[in-house]
């Protein structure tokens, strides 16, 4: 017989932790009720509504809030921009495990999720559907390998890890080249139905209007996760570097807003802003409180230095997202469709279920694999820059003394 | 072009035989209810307009270019050589976006089902195959519904607007709706009566997304060269910022000849 280590801490059920079980025992009731009952007994779908919840938040918001993974990747590795470094880990995880609930979440909402494979061996370029699959399972794999030396170094596998690092730049630019692909495509995806999208949001710039929005919302939800994991693991904010992302959603933002309007222009569909009906407000709130506020806020020095402030301004700029897709997928087909939808507790719950294993994965996974503690590499450049710096100071200390 | 329907509504007296016979050779119930759905590949639908009772079919309208098929990623859906256009469930993963793209919002789905498929007309394809008609234009009893080779279809239904102007409004509805589709209709008010779309509808859909689609090589190519330089450059200036350093730690008195030779590397 064994004795159990004696440091292991006993389990205590705090407030979050039973939020957590609640909507554990909801989810798995709803997962009962939609495998063994189907899709009709579960949810609020229909005829006339065949999409909801489930792909409007899981599916399009699931991978645009993941894409901190792909553009932190880049700024860091392809622009080369290292001080980046500490924080993308934590940016490369929350999009794995965001793609990795994606196709989880899809499992629920496909009629025939055994027939997920499908598109592997049955194929139709012509389908925008068909490439999302192809980019989205192409991308998990480069996740996955990118998250690889994660857990090598955490069982200490050295060779292996030079073998990665030697072999970099190929999976990352991979990985920017699916992203960019896919995040578009959900756009692309309503492009077909210009009749029966409400033409607030019916746009050719669909796909352009999503790419750039997911790059906003990656260093949003980049900067997000970074709080909150400060605030969960005791651990030290990267202040100075979320201050420097918050300045490149200020950078994208803007250009969304140019193109959006762009849009409208191109259209001539500005009358459409003033219409009194239920469509209207809600393009006002997505581009009031989740681009132009955030906007004007990140824009302030004294709101970006403010680690609260910042928090709450990203959380605007994610919000402003999730609602951009709910009503890109659902409120501009409402009135086409002349039905009415609104999600089922089960659809909810489900919902609510993946979100909750989400962030209980990346709780796990950061206690226990390294993701935040820096990388022990023995000789980094900025070490061997450091005489560098002090001859330089002597150059200048010499000079003055001349002088 | 295939075979096609051409459903002349100025016919149809409403007795629902099609309804009853796309039942009966589906094995679905007869149901009263006057929706497509998975129980009902055909319906017919009645109006009221200018006290007269005006009676048609809705079905699916058997595109040329069909959105469904060019929507399913697995290809479940394809436009025969016939003339139908036809689903095929062993393939299906049950995305329904073709439900969400079809401009006529014909598939209907199996929402209670633990295995469910997608339902539509199939244009009786394993009848036309056999030489035979389709159900429901065996069954109508008025010839209101006609089944036959597209073009010819097209010839009747010019000459019925030419020989009897007074009976028709002037549009043969289909030629060119959705990029044309294998079923016709005459009608005897204007389309937009009995909710049929017309304006910004002669288009062929899947053309909107193939203009986007068709970039995907030409975008991959360009920006993974691009990336890839972009990385090369900085890359290598890095590197030689780092030489360049590493040099002058070494010989601290001939700093600037260093810079010099190092930018003209």
């Amino acid at each position: 017989m064994e004795i159990l280590p004696v440091t292991k801490k006993p389990f205590r059920l705090t407030f979050w932790k039973s939020v957590f079980f609640l909507i554990l025992i909801a989810g798995l009731y709803s997962t009962y009720i939609r495998f063994f009952y189907g899709l009709g007994a579960a949810t609020n779908l229909s005829d006339c509504f065949p999409w909801g919840l489930w792909i409007g938040f899981d599916v399009l918001c699931g991978v645009g809030l993941a894409a901190g993974g792909f553009t932190m990747a880049a700024l860091v590795y392809i622009f080369n921009i290292k001080k980046f470094k500490p924080i993308v880990r934590p940016a490369i995880l929350t999009a794995f495990l965001g793609y990795l609930l994606v196709i989880f979440a899809l499992l629920y909402d496909l009629g025939r999720p055994y027939n997920i494979w499908h598109p592997l061996i049955m194929w139709n370029p012509h389908s925008v559907m068909f490439e999302v699959g192809w980019c989205v399972m192409l991308y998990t794999t480069v996740l996955a390998l990118e998250f690889r030396p994660v857990v090598l170094e955490k069982f200490h596998l050295h060779k292996p890890l030079k073998v990665i690092k030697s072999a970099l730049i190929p999976p990352v630019i991979l990985g920017v080249l699916f992203s960019t692909l896919h995040q578009s495509s959900l756009g692309s995806l309503f492009l077909i139905v210009p009749e029966k999208l409400y033409p607030l949001w019916y746009s050719p710039l669909l796909p352009v209007l999503f790419f750039v929005s997911s790059v906003a919302v990656g260093f949003a939800m980049v900067i997000f996760e970074s709080y909150l994991s400060a605030r969960a693991f005791n651990k030290h904010l990267e202040k100075p570097l979320l201050m420097e992302l918050a300045r490149v959603v200020v950078f994208i933002l803007s250009l969304y807003l140019i193109l959006k309007l762009q849009d409208f222009a191109r259209r001539d569909a500005w009358h459409y802003l003033f219409i009194n009906r239920p469509e209207t407000y809600l393009f006002w709130a997505e581009m009031l409180l989740g681009v132009l506020l955030p906007l004007v806020l990140l824009a302030t020095p004294r709101i970006r230095r403010h680690s609260v402030a910042l928090f709450w301004s990203v959380l605007l700029v994610i919000s402003g997202f999730v609602l951009n897709r709910m009503n890109v997928s659902i409120t501009a087909l409402e009135s086409y469709s002349g039905a009415h939808y609104f999600p089922s507790w089960m659809e909810i719950s489900i919902t609510l279920m993946i979100v909750a294993l989400g962030f209980a994965a990346f709780r796990w996974i950061a206690k226990n694999f390294p993701i935040f503690q820096a990388e022990k590499v023995p000789a980094l450049p900025s070490i061997r820059q450091i005489p560098i710096v002090l001859e330089s100071k002597e150059k200048i200390n010499k000079q003055e003394t001349l002088n | 072009m295939g075979h096609g329907f051409l459903i002349d509504v100025t016919l149809c007296e409403g007795c629902e035989a099609c309804m009853d016979a796309c039942h009966e050779i589906h094995g679905q119930p007869d149901t009263e209810n006057y929706e497509l759905s998975a129980l009902n590949y055909t319906v017919i639908k009645n109006i009221n307009i200018e006290e007269e009772d005006i009676y048609y079919r809705r079905m699916c309208m058997h595109c040329q270019t069909p959105s469904c098929a060019s929507v399913c990623p697995v290809g479940a859906f394809r436009k025969t050589k016939e003339g139908p256009v036809i689903y095929d469930a062993s393939r299906c993963m049950g995305c329904r976006y073709c439900m969400i793209a079809c401009p006529f919002d014909v598939p209907k789905y199996e929402w209670e089902s633990r295995n469910p498929r997608v339902h539509k007309c199939d244009m009786c394809y394993q009848r036309i195959k056999q030489g035979k008609l389709p159900a429901c234009a065996e069954a109508c009893p008025t010839g209101a519904t006609l089944f036959g080779k597209h073009e010819e279809l097209i010839r009747i239904a010019q000459e019925r607007l030419q020989n009897d102007p007074e009976r028709y409004y002037p549009y043969i509805y289909g030629l060119k709706e959705a990029g044309g589709t294998s079923v016709l209709y005459l009608l005897p008010v204007k389309p937009t009566e009995l909710g049929f779309r017309l304006k910004g509808f002669q288009q062929t859909f899947p053309q909107f997304t193939w203009r986007v689609m068709k970039e995907i090589p030409n975008v991959v190519t360009f920006s993974g060269v691009f990336m890839y330089g972009l990385w090369w450059i900085i890359n290598r200036r890095i590197e030689l910022q780092k030489l360049d350093v590493e040099t002058s730690g070494r010989e601290l008195t001939s700093k600037e000849d260093d810079n010099g030779n190092s930018s003209g590397n």
